[in-house]
């Protein structure tokens, strides 16, 4: 008989071969040093930015690589670190208000390459330096701040309607507020005009010692909006500042029900950096002051009672200093659509904000209101006290007509688009933040730690492989040398792959995990050579013991594989960060290793052995 | 041809399966023990608290450093070189009242505004205390579900004798890794968690290879007795099994040489595993499924089967 390959097995092979090699290259073209540009709040990178920058670097006689306008940013790839520095320099020097230049490393890959999907491999914050935050929503204080609101809400809602109560207080069990009454029938009155006020609250009733008792609570439903709400809105106000630090490839994430991660790469000052995320914000309402001229105003001619502040997009407006109403009042804020389906967003207060509201807006129907944002943002300076010194920052969110006297409920309608509308609902709850953030979890590397941690990394897999690929040589002379083809190849596949899906990053561990696959990765082709030696020893013939070998030991590859296989995707599960880049390099190893030891090397061995009735010995 | 193991012979592994089992009762009753007296040197991962490690100019004087840290209001800080004289590692645990998370740059502080010359960040770390515990019971819950998964998977492969053999093989493992961890006092963190799942799969793979070598053996062999045939399924498989945790071996040494000191833990949790997963591949496993009276009554049913016959297609 003859071991014989048809050829397209061989054409696949090689396609395959050519698949990850293609993706793999990416990683030899290296990291170009890059500035990057981004906007903060009102401002906008657009291409005028962009012919400002590239006026600013032929100013200071810098010559970038390129320089380009990707998703809002501008991207300036440089030739040497020192040119970044400068260019760096120069351009946050003179950009103007609003933008915030960050250094980064851009992959050198090459345009046909980034074309089809392809790029280097995405390392993980321990090999390239950075900040891990894991922040926590203090949930309990959100739940407890939603009943405070409704012991409150009740409380008016019954006085309004002159429904008498004997006492109001919050239940125990965290979620409900617990009404007492003298008689059955103030409680039925009570039950009957709160329900369709409360929607979202289970109502129960109780009756002990010749006094009632009405328990409102939190349906399940409520309860888990009102965290889900309370997670977005950090989500969305952490991502905001998070752009303000300016640096390059951030990351925040949801990370379950109560939990969010922020990812830092590069940077350096973490002091900074949680001071920033951690500052706090508030909302008001003001009148707008509309016998002021704007352009008055940019003058510098402002009465004392109004002040200048910008929307988002850089309008100016002119606003008395008086506050109708802060941020606190407000329960909640919801866009949606009107019968129109013209975008809006609709507005609670709870009743001590509603009457201030209904106040302010009787004597002021057809006048514009401002809905102002300010945050407090550490400027990075200590005060006199040695508390960090913050400033106060505040952003026009809103301008509205009033058209009618408002109460506790009410809409602001006339945004531009749906996104808007969602964009200014958060804002406005953020006004409220009403939970907590703190951060649980921090993993900071420097970067020269993260250096350091590639050179060992590559060092250990640089002389693992050595070792391996020498004893297989000695040990199995010619089929040595195919066996170590197929590792080096499972090692390019292994680059291939991590550097295409999309979410596996190269991680210390995920090195460690490389390596621990190089030595066992031979194991399918110890088996199998060993059972050929063995079916020659029991006499049979060179091509009978190929494939005798090849095929007896495929059962015990695949079983041994799956089980490792089997942990590699519990770790990936339940591991966080690290751990699970070691999973994914685990994972990603035993496939390759595989499809290479057995499948690339029976290729080889056909070829070169297969093919011939007269050999007689094989250099095994 | 260079062979690692020249014998014809079969090699008569069960004569000593008594002497073995003893050993593995010793082993792991030592380890229980150590286990429950010094329990774990758990890492910042499960304890929850602040590490830094930063890297001086000079090698650093530690109780300069340790002075230093005391006049900053921490006089508990644990300090310790980390890889060199050059860097040094500030551990501290968990403190009431204070929020974790400024401690590390309140001591970062405190060394950078000491006479130590340019000091560079090269690591802070802090886990909250309930992330710790969190960690800590995922990582529990990991090794069950593996060790669940693993013995459904082996029983459905071959039998439930083998499967409990197996499994108890790696419990084996897992105990006696653990025990050397508990004995020396080896920090245990996450790295040293997942190089714990790897062991398992590591050792599992080194179980299966023989105990498959035993099915095919119990089918062709009519006449053996299970012990012989064990002996001599052990015998043939001995040179792939030498070799290959060999090789694995080689790649761990390098990355406990030359690897950094963050993956010390973990290289070192794969080479005892290793060592004691080899063993217990020959002993523990296959010993355990002859006292639970493995047969070929037990085998035969799977002669339906005939192995691989799906996988032929790629060859």
């Amino acid at each position: 008989m003859l071991n014989k390959y048809p050829l397209w097995k061989y054409l696949l092979l090689g396609f395959i071969v050519l698949f990850t090699l293609v993706y793999a290259a990416p990683n030899l073209y290296g990291e170009d040093p890059a500035v990057q540009v981004s906007a903060t709040r009102g401002a906008k990178v657009e291409l005028s930015t962009l012919d400002k920058v590239q006026d600013i670097l032929k100013q200071n006689n810098i010559s970038p690589k390129s320089t380009v306008l990707e998703d809002g940013q501008i991207l300036v790839r440089l030739t040497s670190s020192e040119d970044q520095l400068l260019a760096s320099e120069a351009i946050s020097a003179n950009i103007g208000d609003g933008f915030v230049t960050a250094l980064n490393l851009a992959a050198a890959t090459p345009a046909w390459l980034e074309a089809i999907g392809g790029g280097p491999l995405k390392l993980g914050l321990d090999l390239r330096g950075g900040v891990h935050f894991l922040m926590e929503v203090d949930m309990d204080e959100a739940i407890s701040k939603e009943q405070d609101q409704l012991v409150q809400d009740l409380r008016s809602e019954l006085r309004e309607q002159k429904i008498r109560y004997r006492g109001i207080e919050k239940a125990s069990t965290q979620t409900g507020v617990i009404v007492r009454f003298t008689s059955q029938d103030i409680l039925d009155d009570a039950v009957d005009y709160l329900k369709p006020l409360n929607p979202g609250y289970s109502f129960a009733e109780k009756e002990t010692g010749g006094t009632f008792y009405l328990t409102v609570s939190m349906t399940d439903e409520k309860l888990k909006s009102a965290k889900n709400d309370a997670l977005e809105q950090n989500l969305s106000i952490l991502r905001n500042r998070v752009n303000e630090l300016g640096v390059a490839e951030p990351l925040v994430q949801r990370q379950g029900e109560d939990r969010i991660v922020v990812e830092l790469p590069g940077i350096q000052d973490t002091a900074r950096a949680k001071e920033i995320l951690g500052a706090t914000a508030t909302l008001e309402f003001h009148a707008v002051d509309s016998d002021t001229d704007v352009s008055d105003a940019l003058a510098g001619r402002i009465p004392a009672s109004s002040a200048l502040y910008k929307e988002r997009d850089g309008l100016p407006v002119v606003v008395k200093k008086k506050i109708i109403l802060t941020g606190n009042h407000i329960v909640d804020a919801q866009s949606g659509a009107d019968e129109y389906g013209r975008a809006q967003v609709n507005i609670s207060l709870d009743s001590q904000g509603g009457s201030k509201m209904s106040r302010f807006t009787k004597d002021n129907i057809g006048k514009p209101m401002a809905t102002l944002f300010i945050e407090y943002l550490p400027t990075g300076k200590k005060k006199a006290n040695g508390k960090a010194e913050t400033e106060k920052r505040i952003e026009v969110a809103n301008v509205a007509t009033i058209q009618a006297q408002l109460g506790r409920s009410f809409r602001i309608t006339g945004l531009d688009n749906t996104a808007e509308a969602h964009n200014l609902a958060l804002l406005l709850r953020a006004g409220a933040l009403t939970a907590p953030i703190q951060i649980v979890e921090e993993r900071t590397i420097g970067p020269s730690l993260g250096q350091q941690n590639i050179d060992n990394g590559v060092k250990a897999m640089i002389y693992g492989l050595l070792a391996v690929v020498l004893f297989m040589l000695i040990y199995y002379r010619k089929f040595g040398v195919v066996a170590n083809a197929a590792l080096i190849l499972n090692l390019v596949m292994i680059v291939g792959f991590m550097s295409l899906i999309p979410g596996a990053t190269l991680t210390l561990p995920g090195i460690a995990g490389i390596v621990l696959t190089i030595g066992m990765a031979v194991d399918a082709n110890v088996l199998i050579f060993e059972r050929i030696r063995e079916e020659l020893k029991a006499g049979k013939s060179v091509q009978r013991s190929i494939n005798e070998g090849y095929s007896n030991a495929l059962s015990t590859i695949a079983d041994a594989n799956i089980t490792t296989f089997i942990t590699a995707v519990i770790l990936f599960a339940v591991g966080t960060g690290p751990v699970k880049g070691f999973a994914v390099t685990l994972a990603i190893g035993i496939l390759t290793s595989m499809f290479t030891s057995i499948f690339g090397t029976r290729a080889i061995v056909n070829a070169v052995w297969g093919g011939r009735n007269d050999i007689k010995k094989l250099s095994i | 041809m260079f062979e690692i193991i020249k014998t014809k012979q079969t090699i008569g592994f069960m004569k000593f399966a008594n002497p073995a089992t003893w050993l593995s009762l010793f082993l792991v009753l030592a380890s229980i023990v150590t286990l429950s007296i010094n329990w774990l040197n758990w890492g910042l991962d499960f304890t929850g608290g602040t590490l830094i490690e930063v890297g001086f100019e000079q090698p650093a004087n530690l109780e300069n450093v340790r002075t230093t840290l005391a006049d900053a209001d921490f006089p508990d800080a644990v300090v310790q070189h980390f890889g060199s004289s050059h860097e040094v590692m500030v551990r501290l645990a968990p403190r009431e009242g204070v929020k974790g998370q400024v401690i590390g740059n309140q001591i970062l502080d405190a060394l950078t505004n000491a006479d130590f010359g340019n000091v560079d960040m090269r690591r802070i770390e802090f886990v909250g205390p309930n992330v710790g515990d969190e960690l800590a019971e995922n990582g529990g819950i990991a090794i069950i579900i593996a060790l669940v998964c693993i013995m459904l998977y082996v029983s459905m492969r071959f039998e439930w004798r083998l499967a409990m053999g197996s499994v108890l093989a790696l419990a084996h493992d897992i105990i006696i890794t653990l025990g050397v961890f508990s004995l020396f006092q080896i920090e245990f963190d996450l790295t040293v968690l997942a190089a714990l799942l790897a062991v398992v799969g590591y050792s599992l793979n080194d179980t299966i290879v023989v105990f498959d070598r035993i099915r095919e053996n119990f089918r062709l062999l009519a006449t053996d007795t299970p012990s012989d045939i064990v002996d001599k399924s052990l015998t043939q498989t001995l040179s792939r099994t030498i070799i290959t945790s060999g090789t694995t071996i080689l790649t761990l040494v390098s990355l406990f040489v030359v690897g950094g000191e963050l993956i010390h833990g973990f290289a070192t949790a794969l080479l005892i595993g290793i060592f004691v997963g080899t063993y217990s591949s020959i002993y523990v496993a296959s010993a355990l499924a002859i006292k639970l009276g493995i047969s070929r009554e037990h085998m035969i049913p799977e002669v339906v089967e005939k192995e691989g016959a799906d996988q032929d297609a790629i060859m």
